[in-house]
């Protein structure tokens, strides 16, 4: 028995009392949906755990018209404090029922069981926390005084944090005085409809938020809704890119949080030890499921035995295995199909040329797994360099200098985030400074906090989540116009061509 | 006996030099009475993708330059129109038909503009970014930063010189360098203009002015994937929401059009506009 042989110690499910179906969330009930329901499985033993109602277009009418009654009657006509009032209500909610949402997670979503515990539940509850306190300070948000709301929102969420990416729509857009429609991803309904039923708890107005669970076509039916005011998306770059052709021409504000290809820079004077769990923490958090993931490890040349050898050594350490078990690190893929995808990308990467290593582990026989994997000798043309894989594998470049590991590091349509290691606080300032992305971590890597803006460059969207800059998004500046306009408008003009005339 | 005038000839202004357009092409400029006043350069889309190669190569110089001296930059072009002000404000009689008057009025409020955004350059940051309470060792901080090349289509009502300068001024205040396709039927301000930053201090490629058709020119920029924003602000009769979408493609930041003389009016969200809010978590060490 090796010291990695530990006795099973799955978090119990006794504390989830689910329903065999749920249905759609709209102005304060659950309701039938009009379209074919459908079975949301547990992705580490392919086991149903509830069947989903599936809203059609005529529901995803019904939401936003809901929506729009609520904002109309009931939240813009509520004070500031008495919005906060509701999303204070609804923190406390979330960490009472804390354990059970962190278990219904991992059971929906396959992420191990201690991150859906320690880190994405309890940023929910911050999340709403944070927001909450902004509702009746919202002259202070940055866009002038007396801002308003913008009206409905329409907010389509993805499957890898699905409570947690809720929480980061929703406690913002509630806070500034909107009201919601929000679909959330088609294998991971279940929180979000248990956080309905803390919605009801709380007493929040009917209407206020909904929630129309479905597949594609509801999102599609969301987002072009003529009566949506704005349209936050977490998701692929494809489906951003979607969004916007089809929102342009209108008057909706739009958030995108898309794809991305990180790069994670060791320098050879980093804190190596900090770095391996920076670089493990980075890509096998939450089996690489996520869009700021430090994908592309760019690591000096000088260093790039050592760091490898190491890395090889950590990862034969990880546990790969049922996401319930408090023990495990790494937990199911998400689902058959992004499976799939992983597969697909890893064998073009075995195809062009790099060379791929993964630690001895067993995968359950049945559900959704894959293996660590890390790819080295990869070049910065390959496709497992250039693509989100969205999966738990690490591409590994080499550079000499810092203007060589800035340059690889930009070299991507993406800019999401990025890593810098290195003990010298100049130098990870230049680099910081040069790197166009959004969100940087120096020395540290996959940190989120309310209070810090989220969001990227280039093809990773446009728009902040979190902070005062996630607030403003949500909220219209008086007269549609900057606070700081200063210099008046071109009236003058206007005047002497009056006596010109005469 | 009277003097044989010279009569100019206008053309492109691309990475700091006067080029003609490369397709050789031109069309003619009249004045308010109808009166052919000159032929200007008609750019083509290479002179358009030439464009965005010299606003790409002169980013990095500028985005780069402290705050203290693009504001100085700035600056030194509302100077050197101050000194220019018979010019601009002859021209603008001749194009737009006003008084001497209120052709003087526009270029003091032109001037005005450079000021007013120069003295943002070093400021915009302070107001826009902030520190960031976050539960960790973590010293965390959120700047703006420019967008890149922002590709302008300038006001084609309206004060010509005027709103050439408020679409193109606040682009600049951040770092950004700038395409901008001049009002196409009274260019002759845009083309001055661009004189006038010829022999001020900014760099070569960080302003770059097309002068043509907007129809023409509009979905070269806007579905060009090196250009990171999109200002559509004179493209109102344009089939813009078609420029939108095009622009979708690269997910280019896209201002649509504003209309009235209130277009473009200045503005710190405009300077916003062509920014990205960078967020660095600084690890603390334990002590």
């Amino acid at each position: 028995m090796s010291f990695l042989d530990y006795a099973p110690a799955p978090e119990s499910q006794a504390v989830l009392n689910l329903r065999a179906d749920y249905g759609l969330f709209i102005d304060g009930e659950f309701v039938a949906g009009r379209g074919e329901p459908f079975q949301s499985i547990n992705p580490a033993t392919e086991k149903q755990i509830a069947m989903i109602a599936h809203a059609n277009a005529a529901d995803v009418d019904m939401a936003v018209a809901a929506a729009r009654r609520a904002y109309d009657k009931t939240w813009s006509k509520l004070s500031g404090s008495d919005r906060g009032k509701y999303l204070f209500r609804i923190a406390r909610l979330v960490q009472e029922r804390a354990r059970e949402l962190a278990v219904a997670e991992t059971l929906d979503n396959g992420k191990p069981i201690k991150e859906s515990r320690d880190v994405d539940v309890p940023l929910v509850a911050a999340w709403f926390f944070y927001y909450a306190g902004w509702a009746d300070k919202l002259d202070h948000a940055g866009v002038g005084p007396t801002p308003s709301a913008r009206g409905v929102a329409a907010q389509v969420i993805p499957w890898n944090f699905p409570l947690l990416m809720l929480a980061w729509k929703i406690a913002p857009a509630l806070a500034a005085g909107n009201t919601v429609v929000l679909k959330p991803a088609e294998t991971t309904s279940l929180t979000a409809l248990l956080f309905a039923e803390i919605l009801q708890q709380a007493d929040l107005p009917a209407g206020v938020v909904n929630i129309v669970t479905g597949g594609r076509d509801t999102g599609q039916a969301l987002v072009g809704h003529p009566g949506v005011n704005l349209v936050a998306f977490t998701g692929s770059t494809g489906a951003g890119r979607a969004i916007a052709r089809s929102i342009a021409g209108t008057d909706k504000k739009v958030i995108l949080e898309l794809g991305g290809k990180a790069a994670n820079i060791v320098f050879d004077d980093a804190p190596i030890d900090q770095a391996i769990e920076g670089i493990v923490n980075g890509i096998f958090f939450n089996q690489g499921h996520v869009c700021c993931a430090g994908s592309r490890l760019l690591v000096q040349e000088s260093i790039h035995d050592d760091v490898i050898e190491r890395l090889k050594a950590r990862l034969s350490t990880l546990r790969l295995g049922d996401p319930l078990d408090k023990n495990t690190d790494i937990g199911a893929i998400n689902s058959a199909e992004q499976l799939a995808r992983i597969r697909e990308l890893t064998d073009i990467g075995e195809q062009e040329g790099a060379e791929r290593w993964s630690p001895d582990c067993v995968l359950p026989e049945t559900g959704f797994w894959f293996k660590p994997t890390i790819f080295t000798n990869v070049s910065t043309s390959h496709r497992i360099a250039r693509d989100e894989v969205f999966g738990p594998v690490l591409s590994v470049l080499t550079f000499r200098t810092p203007a060589e590991a800035v340059a690889k590091a930009n070299n991507t349509p993406y800019g999401l985030s990025a890593g810098i290691w290195t003990e010298k606080g100049s130098r990870m300032l230049a680099v910081a400074d040069k790197l166009r992305a959004g969100v940087i971590w120096a020395n540290t890597f996959n940190r989120f906090d309310p209070a810090s803006p989220f969001g990227g460059y280039k093809e990773s969207g446009y728009g902040r989540e979190g902070g005062r800059h996630g607030l403003a998004a949500y909220l219209k500046p008086a007269a549609g116009r900057s606070a700081a306009r200063a210099v008046p408008p071109a009236e003058k003009t206007a005047v002497p061509r009056k006596k010109a005339a005469k | 006996m009277t003097r044989l005038a010279v009569p100019k000839t206008y053309k492109l202004y691309l990475g700091g030099k006067f080029p003609r357009s490369e397709s050789g092409r031109v069309y003619a400029i009249q004045s308010h009475d109808g009166e052919f006043l000159a032929n200007a350069a008609k750019a083509s889309r290479k002179d358009a993708r030439d464009a965005v190669v010299a606003a790409r190569s002169a980013l990095g110089g500028w985005a780069g330059a402290t705050a203290y001296n693009r504001g100085q930059v700035l600056y030194r072009i509302a100077e050197l129109l101050e000194g220019r002000r018979a010019q601009f404000t002859a021209e603008i009689v001749q194009s737009e038909g006003v008084s001497v008057a209120v052709a003087a009025a526009q270029v003091d409020e032109a001037i005005d503009r450079w000021v007013w955004y120069a003295g943002w350059a070093d400021k915009y940051l302070q107001v826009a970014g902030n520190a960031n309470p976050v539960s960790g060792p973590y010293f965390n901080l959120s700047v703006p930063e420019p967008t890149g090349v922002v590709a302008i289509i300038a006001p084609q009502t309206g004060g010509s010189l005027l709103g050439l300068v408020s679409a193109v001024a606040p682009a600049l205040v951040s770092g950004n360098t700038v395409v901008v396709v001049a009002n196409e039927t009274m260019p002759l301000s845009a083309i001055s203009l661009g004189e006038v930053l010829a022999t001020s201090d900014v760099p070569g490629g960080v302003v770059n002015v097309l002068t043509g058709s907007p129809a023409e020119m509009a979905p070269w920029l806007a579905s060009h994937a090196d250009v990171n924003a999109l200002d559509l602000v004179g493209a109102g009769d344009l089939d813009w929401i078609h420029l939108e979408i095009d622009a979708a493609e690269t997910l280019t930041r896209v201002l649509q059009p504003e209309n009235g003389p209130d277009a473009a009016s200045p503005s710190l969200a405009r300077i916003l506009a062509f920014t990205e809010t960078k967020t660095i978590w600084h690890t603390k060490g334990l002590i």
